[in-house]
């Protein structure tokens, strides 16, 4: 127990056309404040759903354990509010909303947060100098901000404009899904970057990855190891090394 | 799914409340008996004190109303309507002499206010709360009309000073006669379809606009329509024309009480454009749409018809609909000069048990003519919403273009969104695009909003306001914001 | 639009004589609905782009049974269908809507019989709502009667309607497929005739659970002749039928299809192209009824139109309530190739289920002039540039057709009428 966050025997399934999918089978991790972890693990192992049962996808069932966020039982707050608690979840694929000015949304949902945590709500200009000099930091082009929301967007602008948004609605603790897919060497470490700089005893991350290439610039303090809806192995940063050479089969063939 | 499920059962218990323009004002009245015969069309016109050609128009029009069979082909249903069951004429009564806003009841002004509409110059002059980023926002000239008669025109010195007439279509009757005869009903004739022979016979105001060669109107200029009298119907009738090289935006609201009974709404209006003129006609349509059990309501009957007749001239319509129990409404653009550009841009809500029969026509005359049309519909509650477009080339409308996008969106599974486009083509160097799509708001969409902290109904708004952008950009700013709030609103009552 | 308003039965007028011989009470039923609606003209919505004037009170009579087998063959020839790729295939010849034996081939693993022998009507169809289909009903001689049993596949089966007309005489085939669990068929239907007649065929296709149904059309009719065909058809879960029309001949022609997706996973493709000229009036009308959740509906419909030939489109997508996760493509798009052609279409959607994913698009236009000048530049002369951009125009479309042989018969059909060298 952390205090932070605690998964306890999390499981959860889907109904996926009609047939009833068990994808995480008693996920058990926990993540003290301060802390950057990562979770890698073979394709299908459950990585996304954990991220989405965490963030309050409603798709998913949980049919057993527990998740205490900051004393507070995650898994009864509606998706709003538990961004309003700190959780900030850095999509896989980021949504088009097309119509929505990127700005606009970033400040509706600044202020929404803000609301909620009992902060002062930005007003415009204040929000715009935010917005903008944190977008300069992440290189991105000046005009995202009056774009649509990720419409048009190319995969790596879109990874850009999660950890934009992260930036500035201040989590304490963020889940980045595969932020590094579809980024090339320069955007990846711009990425990072913007989450390293994040990084404070208030900060802890959870992060998804299929690759060692995004832990070299942002080294996690624990890594774990997930297969078939659970947590299989936990080590130390230098376990990404070692699954890159050899893959996961020692892990699985040991879980087995 | 559940999402959207839960969220709309929850507000869909405020029910209607959310209509705010529902309130009645108690103000002493001039009512005709009910009834509709050559003696009702008499008494309107003596009531305007009118010339004799223009009874004489009007009594054409009533005896080819009664030819006329009410059009059966729009999806809309409703039970059929006793024209002669509804007063024809109701006026507050006033006191004779020149309008001048001490002259006008302080009841009626009081509901303007009410409705958010200035119309104290002063006040406005003044300077209302602006917001962010503006730093001067020009004034609006408006026409108030409260059920058959204006009440006030303001600012009509500073745009008489430019040379733009602006002023209730009675007045200029007698004012400016030869204009009006000159192109009323040219582009809606008096016996065009059923509800234009009625408006022909029985219309009792509405708005009058010239402006000449090569002015451009210095404000935007504007008509608020009121109905408030009960068994009442409104028939208004505008008439905007616009010179070679002068051009003018006018914006058009309207509301009406909660009334238990469907009151009839039937306006002409008609649109001229000379060489080079433009004309931009923004509506936001805020009619009483009924209860939530699909009680009362009006029935919004109008004919809208804009005519390009100079080369290079510009129509552009822009309507924002929320209101009515049935709108059947079909701003269209006579494409006559050449290089003249048509443009429709349309939102329109439906909730409840609300029926929209709702487009545009842009009939294409002239080479190298043009037009667009963007259609955004959206349904929700147990409502029915139908796009109908006719886009037609003629064989003389060489290098035509016309380009339409028509989207919906539904919210929730008891409402119907339809989308009927015509396209007519005569023309071989003519082209023609047309999109359309339905869908609903995804549960990806919603979750995404929500997992940076937006509560669902913000989020609903916010998608369904970036579904709508392409539409309301074109309205000017004012009406824009009131039509983004009133998107809002007319939403939460169904889904959030 | 201003023609002398007639009375319904005034419509009637070239059938008067064969209908009021009419005795049979099932037939007369059909009438029943007939006399009070007569034939549609345009003031109805589903009739508005088409009007049956063409037909005007020239009596239509019944044709005689006997036929010249000698002209039979002959048009056989014309067709195309007694050489090459199609020459082989099992078929069932049908001339002046007659079943005509010494001219088919019958298939060997098909249950067939004929409506002039079953009487059968079946129960797709609506004469009731259906002008034309009840006409049918009223004066239906014969028509073929197809099982695909459950699980068979029946490869390729060629249905050929000849008319031959020394008078006007008009017939009213009535044919029903049924394809059983699991089974396959391949029809492929080509209707070609010489003279002056009506083609006014129904049809009743039946997909089961899991079955393919691919259907294509081929209609070269006489130029003196009008083509009115009504198509109903009726998709079971996981089933799938792929129509497609191609239209070439005929003065007035209209190829109707009602397809109703009835369970899920059903899918139906209802596809076509027309290439019109001279006077001719082509109309492709669909209705597709999303009558149950996940089903899949696509229609790609090309016109080509040349002289003062008019195409008509009328492409109608209904979601029922019931049928979430519809997802619903249509696709209409002309080219225009003279001054005096014109197109008529009105793609619509009707949609009551909220979770659906449905669009359509049409566009109208000329040859593209880029790519007109990109060929010619290339050395390719004008008028053969426009040849090929035409073609290429319609093979996207022909290419959509599932079964290969029975898109070269129909791509060679084409070529018969618009040879790919010579001048039009």
């Amino acid at each position: 127990m952390t205090q932070f966050l605690d998964i306890s025997g999390l499981c959860a399934r889907i109904d996926a056309d009609g047939q009833e999918k068990e994808i995480l089978r008693g996920v058990d991790l926990s993540i003290p404040p301060g802390e950057v972890h990562a979770i890698m693990g073979p394709n299908g192992s459950g990585k996304s759903t954990l991220s989405y049962v965490l963030a309050g996808r409603e798709d998913y069932e949980v049919t057993a354990g527990s998740v205490t966020f900051q004393g507070k039982d995650l898994l009864e707050m509606e998706p709003e509010e538990r961004a309003a608690a700190g959780l900030f979840l850095a999509f896989q694929s980021p949504i088009e909303l097309p119509g929505v000015n990127n700005a606009n949304f970033l400040r509706t949902a600044v202020n929404a947060v803000r609301r909620a945590r009992g902060q002062e709500e930005l007003d415009a200009v204040a929000f715009l100098k935010t917005a903008r000099e944190a977008a300069k930091a992440l290189s991105m082009a000046p005009d995202m901000l009056k774009r649509n929301v990720n419409v048009g967007f190319s995969g790596g602008e879109k990874k850009r404009n999660e950890v934009l948004q992260m930036t500035l609605l201040q989590p304490s603790f963020a889940i980045l899904d595969e932020t590094d897919s579809g980024l090339d060497v320069d955007a990846l470490r711009i990425v990072a970057e913007g989450v390293n700089r994040l990084r404070s005893p208030d900060f802890s991350a959870l992060v998804i990855t299929h690759h060692q290439r995004l832990l070299d610039y942002l080294v996690p303090d624990r890594i774990h190891v997930m297969a078939k809806g659970r947590i299989i192995h936990s080590g130390g940063p230098e376990l990404a090394k070692q699954i890159d050479s050899e893959g996961y089969t020692r892990f699985l063939a040991e879980a087995a | 799914m559940p999402a959207v499920t839960e969220t709309r059962e929850a507000v869909e218990k405020l029910g209607q409340s959310s209509y705010k323009w529902g309130f009645e004002t108690d103000i002493d009245m001039d009512l005709a008996p009910k009834g509709l015969n050559e003696d009702t069309i008499r008494l309107i016109s003596a009531r305007k004190e009118e010339p004799e050609w223009l009874l004489e128009w009007r009594l054409a029009a009533f005896s080819a109303w009664q030819q006329m069979e009410e059009p059966k082909w729009a999806k809309v249903a409703y039970p059929p309507i006793d024209y002669q069951d509804a007063h024809y004429y109701a006026a507050p009564r006033k006191k004779p002499g020149p309008k001048s806003l001490e002259e006008v009841d302080p009841e009626l002004l009081r509901t303007y206010e009410k409705l958010g509409i200035p119309l104290h110059e002063q006040a406005l002059l003044a300077g209302v709360e602006l917001p962010e980023g503006e730093t001067a926002r020009p004034p609006v000239a408006v026409d108030a009309v409260f059920d058959s008669v204006s009440v006030v025109t303001t600012f009509r010195k500073t745009l008489e000073e430019a040379g733009v007439i602006f002023c209730p279509i009675s007045e200029a009757v007698k004012e400016h006669p030869d204009l009006v005869r000159k192109y009323l009903g040219t582009v809606v004739p008096a016996g065009d379809n059923f509800y234009a022979a009625l408006n022909s016979a029985v219309f009792t105001d509405g708005s009058f606009v010239y402006v000449p060669k090569g002015v451009r109107c210095p404000m935007e200029l504007s008509t608020y329509f009121r109905i408030n009298a009960r068994n009442t119907g409104q028939f208004e009738r505008t008439l905007i024309v616009v010179e070679d090289g002068a051009s003018v935006s006018y914006l058009e609201g309207c509301t009406a009480p909660m009334r238990d009974e469907n009151q009839l709404h039937a306006a002409v209006v008609e649109l001229v454009a000379m060489e080079d003129a433009s004309i931009k006609y923004s509506t936001v349509q805020n009619w009483y749409p009924g209860d939530e059990n699909g009680r009362g309501g009006i029935y919004n009957f109008v004919t809208k018809r804009g005519a390009c007749r100079g080369a290079r001239s510009k129509i552009s319509w822009t309507q924002v609909e929320t209101g009515s129990a049935i709108t059947w409404k079909y701003p269209s653009c006579i494409l006559q000069g050449e290089g003249s550009v048509g443009e429709f841009y349309s939102v329109a809500v439906t909730n409840n048990h609300q029926q929209a029969d709702t487009g545009t026509k842009m009939i294409h005359i002239g080479r190298n003519t043009r037009s667009t049309i963007i259609a955004k519909t959206i349904s929700a509650g147990q409502s029915d919403s139908t796009y109908r477009g006719l886009v037609r080339v003629l064989p003389k409308a060489y290098g035509a273009r016309n380009f339409t996008q028509c989207d919906s969106l539904l919210i929730g599974d008891r409402c119907g969104a339809h989308t009927v486009p015509y396209i007519e083509n005569r023309n071989m160097g003519a082209r023609i695009e047309h999109e359309a799509t339905t869908s609903k708001i995804s549960e990806d969409q919603l979750f995404y909003c929500r997992q940076r902290g937006l509560s669902e109904e913000d989020a609903v708004g916010l998608i369904v306001n970036g579904f709508c952008r392409d539409v309301l950009k074109e309205l000017p700013m004012e009406f824009a914001v009131e039509a983004q709030k009133l998107l809002q609103i007319s939403l939460e009552g169904s889904v959030g | 639009m201003n023609a002398i308003i007639k009375q319904p039965s005034a419509t009637l007028v070239p059938f008067k004589a064969r209908l009021d011989a009419i005795t049979d009470p099932a037939r007369k039923a059909a009438l029943g609905a007939l006399h009070r609606s007569g034939l549609p003209d345009r003031r109805v919505e589903a009739w508005k782009y088409t009007s049956l004037r063409f037909l005007n009170e020239t009596p239509l009579v019944a044709p005689s049974e006997e036929f010249d087998a000698a002209q039979a063959r002959a048009e056989l020839d014309r067709l195309g269908l007694t050489a090459g790729e199609g020459a082989d295939l099992p078929r069932l010849v049908f001339v002046n809507g007659r079943y005509a034996p010494d001219l088919s081939v019958p298939p060997q693993n098909v249950g067939l019989s004929f409506f002039g022998k079953t009487e059968a009507f079946g129960t797709l169809s609506s004469p009731d709502r259906d002008a034309l289909t009840a006409l049918n009903a009223a004066l239906a001689t014969d028509g073929a009667e197809i099982t695909v049993a459950a699980g068979v596949d029946a490869g390729r089966v060629l249905l050929v309607s000849l008319g031959l007309a020394d008078e006007p005489v008009s017939f009213h085939p009535r044919h029903s497929v049924t394809v059983e669990e699991g089974a396959r068929l391949s029809l492929i239907c080509v209707q070609g005739g010489q003279g002056r007649y009506l083609h006014n065929p129904v049809m009743e296709l039946s997909v089961a659970a899991n079955a393919t149904l691919n259907h294509v059309t081929v209609q070269t009719e006489s130029d003196d002749a009008a083509c009115l065909a009504t198509l109903y058809a009726q998709i079971e879960e996981r089933g799938s039928y792929d129509s497609f029309v191609l239209g070439l001949g005929a003065a007035l022609s209209r190829h109707e299809v009602h397809a109703r997706l009835n369970a899920p996973h059903a899918e139906v493709h209802v596809n076509g192209a027309q290439r019109l000229l001279g006077r001719q009036v082509g109309d492709v009308t669909s209705v597709i009824t999303h009558a149950a959740p996940d089903c899949r509906s696509r229609q790609t419909v090309r016109n080509v139109l040349d002289g003062q030939s008019r195409g008509v489109f009328q492409g109608k997508v209904l979601v029922e309530r019931i049928a979430q996760k519809t997802d619903g493509y249509q696709m209409n798009q002309a080219l225009l190739l003279s001054e005096q052609a014109e197109i008529d279409a009105k793609p619509e959607l009707e949609i009551y289920a909220d979770d659906v994913k449905c669009s359509h698009g049409a566009t109208v236009g000329a040859l593209d002039d880029e790519q007109m000048f990109y060929l010619r530049s290339r050395g390719v002369p004008e008028a053969e540039a426009r040849q090929i951009l035409i073609h290429a125009f319609l093979a996207e479309a022909l290419a959509l057709i599932p079964d290969a042989m029975a898109q070269t018969l129909a791509a060679h059909i084409m070529e018969i009428r618009f040879p790919v060298t010579g001048e039009e």
